[in-house]
């Protein structure tokens, strides 16, 4: 689904959301943060930070029906009133046949094949179990989904949840909600090129705008963040902040960027100082 | 003729007379017929919407009626 930006109530222009599209398997996306909706201080707040942050893409749990809370369908028919897509995950799975089930769910339920697979090893770091991952992702591709596999920032991982099929990989930059940012770019980097040609997002751990804009500066195709937005002291303006961060790291990428040196090359000519 | 239990989202209840999963939607607010944002598993096996009006339940069974809520 391609998004306008009529829903954009700062009133800035979002020009430089056309002309670089991010393709995931049939979805077209203008915009390369995408975002989840967890954690936020209320709905408001929610709905402003998506609009602020100009995504078109934003990601939601699948949860038991409380059978005596309605607010609960509240949330879901606001946000289908929003221009974005929905992209549903297989949060606290912690097996492959538990995440398959989420997984097929979710389909049922929203109508999507798109689905953000995670399958956690532990409660502590809540890093995937790549075992548990690869099969759930082997199941998920044949049985027609769309899947964007949030991965360890392993290489070999990375690789063969491309060679599965899955349409997304998403390795993280460390671990869910710890904001610490990229801790291994060298891997991020290996992973990108190892994989040129499949999307790869970033995903977890991010923490503030500087992180997301270094992720993009790698070549990576997106940012998929939550909780540096929604436990910012101010959501909103982080979620604005991250809008401009993924364009200026995009920019600078496809600017292509000098190359590091140890030493020092003046920039003003030498020729014609005065005193010479 | 003794009651016979099931389960709905991790908590016991009663198994209707009818035996039907669209008389244990109908009893909590979802229409059986059209409930968007709503998918059923009996048993850990997903129930499509289509087979929500004929599908029968039996004694024991576990039922997970879910729906999308705020996630990352």
């Amino acid at each position: 689904m391609q998004a306008s930006n009529t829903n954009d109530t700062s009133g800035r222009t979002t020009g430089h959301e056309c002309g670089d599209p991010l393709h995931i398997g049939s979805l077209t996306l203008q915009s390369r943060l995408l975002l989840g909706t967890s954690g936020y201080p209320n709905m408001q707040v929610l709905l402003e930070s998506i609009a602020a942050s100009g995504t078109e893409l934003i990601t939601v749990a699948i949860r038991r029906i409380n059978l005596e809370d309605e607010q609960e369908e509240g949330f879901l028919s606001t946000i289908r009133s929003l221009p974005v897509s929905l992209l549903p995950n297989t949060a606290g799975c912690y097996t492959a046949k538990e995440a398959v089930l989420v997984a097929e769910l979710a389909r049922e339920a929203l109508e999507t094949d798109l689905i953000k697979l995670e399958v956690i090893g532990d409660d502590e770091t809540l890093m995937p179990d790549a075992e548990q991952l690869l099969k759930a992702a082997s199941e998920l591709v044949m049985s027609g989904f769309t899947v964007m596999a949030y991965a360890n920032d392993d290489p070999i991982t990375c690789r063969k949840l491309a060679d599965i099929g899955c349409a997304a990989v998403m390795p993280l930059a460390s671990p869910i909600g710890s904001g610490m940012g990229i801790v291994n770019p060298y891997n991020l980097q290996l992973i990108r090129e190892l994989l040129p040609d499949l999307p790869l997002l970033v995903d977890a751990g991010i923490g503030t705008a500087s992180d997301a804009a270094l992720a993009m500066e790698l070549g990576y195709d997106g940012i998929l963040l939550n909780t540096a937005v929604s436990k910012a002291e101010h959501p909103v303006k982080m979620a604005a902040a991250m809008r401009h961060a993924v364009h200026g790291g995009r920019f600078a990428f496809q600017a292509g960027r000098i190359p590091r040196r140890f030493f020092a090359q003046a920039s003003s000519p030498m020729q014609g100082r005065v005193g010479q | 003729m003794s009651e016979s239990t099931i389960q709905i989202n991790g908590a016991s209840s009663r198994l209707p007379d009818t035996g039907r999963l669209a008389d244990v939607l109908t009893e909590r607010g979802i229409d059986p017929t059209d409930a968007r944002g709503v998918a059923v598993a009996v048993n850990e096996r997903i129930v499509r919407k289509a087979d929500w009006v004929d599908r029968r339940l039996e004694a024991g069974d576990s039922i997970e009626i879910v729906t999308a809520r705020q996630g990352g």
